[in-house]
């Protein structure tokens, strides 16, 4: 009964990763806005370095799931 | 949950192996398929102004090459059908997934890593045949020397994590998003079936599914073009090592 308890709240904790992963996308974006607005005629060149940015900080976030999972279901 | 569950279709045992034909390995079948009867049916017809689905064959072929040439340079055209494979193969999978009651093929760790080890394989071989054992120079940047006895280990470890990373981040995008759209399903469910005005309440979260499922699209796109070049950058990097194309 405590092991359970103790892999629900380890799952949960797990989640925590999600903090890192909002903080990076919003870095993403925000720096990709304020470079675009500085040199509009620069943008369009660098949305294959955003998609980028943001999958690879999406998938660090995306590692807590994961562990969650396999706390859970092992 | 019940929608990452394989079932036997037609049960199989071969030495005491399960090779079962699952709904998985209907939905991977039913994938091939779809895109070896799109470009052909899409491309019999040619026309110099394209019709709607020859431009939809045409664009796709275009957005890969483009792709390849801009992340590894002219000679990375010669890999041009394997990544054109892997793109369509994913995107695919991933768009047939979103209809209702299918499977989604890259939700399962097994299918997503199989792809990833071989796009690594095929990265190890090519920087191999192609630069010999000079390859292990991707390990060695330019750096003073006592950065790399730091730095070797960094990028050692940072090469052996490549097909985990390329394969949890797609499995995990999927299984994340069928699973929100899950959650957000049962919303509706216990809300509509709490009577009064929570039944009506009910709607809010179905509006929110349709949004769900729109971002689910992009996302379907997203990791598909992701995978893609990902592939592409791990491939420049096997055929010109450090130096820039």
């Amino acid at each position: 009964m405590e092991l359970a308890a103790a892999k629900m709240i380890g799952a949960g904790l797990a989640c925590i990763a999600l903090v890192g992963a909002g903080i990076g996308i919003g870095n993403v974006f925000g720096s990709y806005l304020s470079g675009a607005l500085r040199n509009p005629g620069a943008a369009a060149t660098q949305t294959t370095n955003l998609l980028l940015g943001f999958a690879l900080c999406e998938a660090t976030g995306l590692f807590g799931l994961v562990i969650a999972l396999i706390i859970l279901f092992t | 949950m019940e929608q990452f569950e394989l079932k036997p279709i037609v049960p199989l045992h071969v030495f005491g192996y399960d090779v079962s034909f699952t709904n998985q390995s209907l939905l991977m079948v039913i994938v091939v398929a779809a895109i070896c009867l799109f470009l052909p049916i899409a491309m019999s017809r040619r026309r110099l102004v394209p019709s709607r689905a020859q431009s939809m064959a045409e664009v796709s072929y275009e957005f890969v090459a483009n792709m390849i040439n801009s992340a590894a340079g002219e000679d990375g055209l010669a890999f041009f059908p394997f990544i054109f494979t892997i793109f369509m193969f994913v995107l695919f999978s991933n768009f047939l997934g979103l209809v209702p009651w299918s499977f989604t093929v890259t939700s399962q760790i097994a299918v997503t890593f199989a792809l990833a080890a071989v796009v690594i394989t095929t990265v190890v071989v090519t920087g191999f045949t192609k630069h010999g054992i000079g390859f292990l120079r991707l390990f060695v940047p330019k750096a003073p020397l006592l950065l790399l006895f730091l730095l070797v280990p960094i990028e050692i470890i940072s090469f052996l994590t490549r097909p985990i990373s390329l394969s949890v981040r797609l499995f995990a995008n999927m299984l994340a998003g069928h699973t929100m759209l899950q959650v957000f399903a049962g919303f509706v469910v216990a809300l509509g079936g709490a009577g009064g005005i929570l039944s009506a309440l009910s709607i809010a979260p179905m509006f929110l599914i349709v949004a769900i499922m729109a971002l689910e699209l992009l996302v379907a796109f997203l990791q598909a073009y992701v995978f893609a070049i990902l592939t592409c950058i791990y491939l420049n990097e096997a055929l010109h090592l450090h130096d820039h194309h």
